[in-house]
């Protein structure tokens, strides 16, 4: 139906066009302009055309960022994805109390960050918290874990009696202790999005599956890991994105992304910038390259995507 | 393996790894109760429980702390109800010190004590305050831009359907810097329209929405037109009483969202009587950080507003989450 609608649908959009031009598009292209600046917190800074990004290619702390926000990425994403898949298709056979375990798992994903943040700082004391109470139940001797700097391979190996170079120390027990609340917090929301694919899943696969005497365990490998796989891909996707941008937990349960740095994400280290030594052109040229690297991901997944679709 | 065995298995593993799920918040709420002695001579796990001792005469009962005791006289200190010591080395024949304990011992005066410590009361209404208007307006404009990009044909539509979906794919860390300078330049720094105008928008909602209008049938819109029914009489009288799941679903998203919301707020915001309930909680993580169980209390009753709409949409609302991501 073709009316004389002319200018209408514009103003149907203007009011959302207006608010995401004032205050995203704009900004989005003013923090690709200040990364070009000198720019301190008042006026309008001096311009040093590439200074900002030649700095971040020498700063050490900028790239320990990275190997962080890396090992943190690296670790979250894998063990959510297979925790969560193995939940959801556990959750999917289940009749009784499925209400109840769904909660359960969901919850940590619907309470704020912030106040979680807390739980776990405290939860991590090395004197007075649960995880070393965990620890002495079974026989494990008290872990320093925030304030630990040392690299978990390190401190394993260590504790077997071998030495291993710097380099292979691993993220540090601190970050470790970071990475485990990240999975926790969003462990939920990935089941839930599993169980939603699973269920999608016709059930005439498994009854011929059944019917020709392959076991559950073949099914698994052979049925549901390949049909669930864009599901896979979304949360693949969606954990990497989000695992990126991890701030809260450090701002709340680390002293400034310490000890010694180990635990300092890249959101963090451009908050830090921005906000704490006010050099914010350079922190815009480091929320650039986290851009791009973002992009590159995305883009990178879609691909493959495109390559392994069933 | 027979399926008996499989299913207990099944049911096992999903209640160690639920309890592991959900431990920290039954520890968040045992600690919560504790006194903050009991919580650092780790008297405690998961129960409060106190032991002590009372000097009982004919005067009234006091709390003491047992020092010593010899012979039958005892060498103590007398506590007062916070548990400091007012008057060392008193002596008592042993007859009159009992020893007191208590399972469960539970100090819920804690959340008194931590909600009056900072001005909670404060962050709580700035937050129910951003986050309702926030989601009004994000509930205006998600619909009526919703509205023309599902059922209006316009030069343009696809530019500015891809402009928007580009727009999404920019995560918040990467304009929060230049964020703040352009609400510094036009003076938006510590003010309350700086945490909920450019929050009005929501584009995800968009998409909701625009999902759904799409999919109401073509002929309630002819018929409705024949009766003369204008443009936006449509939205208001056809498409929106039409739409009550999906408003719901999305007035979920953005109240948990705002509610959570952190990172923004703490930037945009220097004033005390600003701060939202996350910026305070985190302000209170700072000054308190010696005090466990008031930081228990507070993260408690932070969490508490949004843990009782879950409970009370659960099922409706996992089952927006589930549906929202399988429609990317």
């Amino acid at each position: 139906m073709k009316t004389k609608w002319k200018i209408s649908p514009y103003l149907y959009i203007l009011p959302a066009f207006v608010l995401l031009f004032a205050f995203r598009l704009i900004p989005i292209i003013m923090s690709f302009v200040i990364s070009f600046y000198d720019w301190s917190i008042k006026g309008t800074g001096k311009f040093i055309g590439l200074l900002n990004y030649t700095n971040m290619l020498k700063d050490e702390v900028f790239w320990q960022s990275m190997s962080n926000t890396f090992w943190l990425v690296i670790i979250v994403v894998p063990a959510s994805i297979i925790f969560s898949l193995l939940f959801a298709v556990m959750l999917n056979q289940i009749k009784v109390l499925k209400g109840l375990f769904r909660t359960m798992y969901f919850m940590p994903f619907v309470t704020s960050l912030v106040a979680v943040s807390i739980v776990w700082k405290i939860m991590f004391n090395e004197q007075t918290g649960l995880m070393n109470t965990f620890l002495g139940v079974v026989g494990v001797e008290p872990q320093k874990w925030l304030s630990e700097a040392r690299g978990i391979f390190e401190i394993f190996f260590t504790g077997m009696g071998i030495t291993l170079p710097h380099w292979a120390g691993g993220p540090s027990q601190a970050l470790f202790a970071i990475i485990i609340m990240t999975v926790w917090k969003g462990l939920g929301y990935n089941t839930i999005i599993y169980l939603a694919g699973l269920q999608n899943i016709s059930k005439v696969y498994y009854e011929a599956a059944e019917i020709d005497g392959a076991s559950k365990s073949r099914q698994f490998w052979r049925i549901t890991l390949p049909l669930v796989s864009p599901t896979t891909f979304y949360v693949l996707l969606m954990t990497t994105i989000v695992s990126f941008q991890a701030f809260a937990q450090i701002y709340l349960m680390t002293d400034k992304g310490g000890p010694l740095n180990t635990t300092k994400l890249i959101v963090y280290y451009i908050y830090e910038k921005g906000f704490d030594t006010l050099e914010m052109g350079y922190a815009s040229a480091v929320a650039l390259a986290l851009f791009v690297l973002i992009l590159g991901l995305t883009i990178f997944q879609k691909r493959l995507e495109k390559h392994v679709n069933y | 393996m027979n399926e008996k065995v499989r299913m207990s298995f099944i049911y096992t593993v999903l209640s160690v790894f639920g309890l592991a799920m959900i431990v920290p918040f039954i520890w968040m709420i045992s600690t919560s109760l504790m006194t903050q002695s009991e919580f650092n001579k780790h008297e405690s796990t998961f129960i409060p429980r106190e032991r002590y001792h009372v000097w009982e005469t004919d005067a009234g009962k006091q709390k003491v702390l047992l020092v010593t005791q010899k012979g039958n006289m005892s060498i103590v200190h007398i506590l007062d109800k916070d548990g400091k010591i007012v008057k060392e080395y008193q002596e008592a024949p042993n007859s009159q010190i009992k020893e007191i304990k208590k399972i469960p011992s539970l100090h819920w005066n804690n959340y008194i004590k931590a909600f009056k410590k900072v001005p909670f009361a404060t962050y709580f209404a700035n937050t129910l305050y951003v986050s309702f208007l926030s989601l009004i307006g994000v509930l205006i404009t998600s619909m009526l831009a919703a509205y023309a990009f599902a059922r209006m044909e316009f030069t343009g539509r696809e530019f500015f359907f891809y402009l928007f979906l580009s727009m999404m794919m920019v995560p918040e860390p990467i304009y929060l810097i230049s964020s703040y300078v352009l609400l510094d330049k036009i003076h938006w720094l510590d003010t309350y329209q700086a945490l909920i105008v450019p929050w009005c928008v929501n584009i995800f909602t968009i998409f909701l929405f625009r999902q759904h209008f799409k999919s109401l049938p073509q002929e309630l819109f002819d018929a409705a037109a024949i009766d003369g029914c204008s443009t936006f009489g449509m939205l208001w009288r056809i498409m929106l009483p039409l739409s009550k799941p999906i408003i719901a679903t999305a007035s979920v998203f953005s109240l948990i969202g705002s509610w959570n919301s952190f990172m923004w707020p703490l930037v945009m915001t220097n004033r005390p009587e600003l701060r939202v309930l996350q910026v305070g909680l985190s302000y209170f993580n700072q000054e308190a950080s010696t005090q466990t169980t008031l930081l228990m209390a507070a993260s408690t009753f932070s969490i508490v507003p949004i843990l009782i709409l879950f409970f009370l949409a659960q099922k409706q609302i996992i089952a927006s989450y589930a549906k929202a991501g399988l429609k990317d």
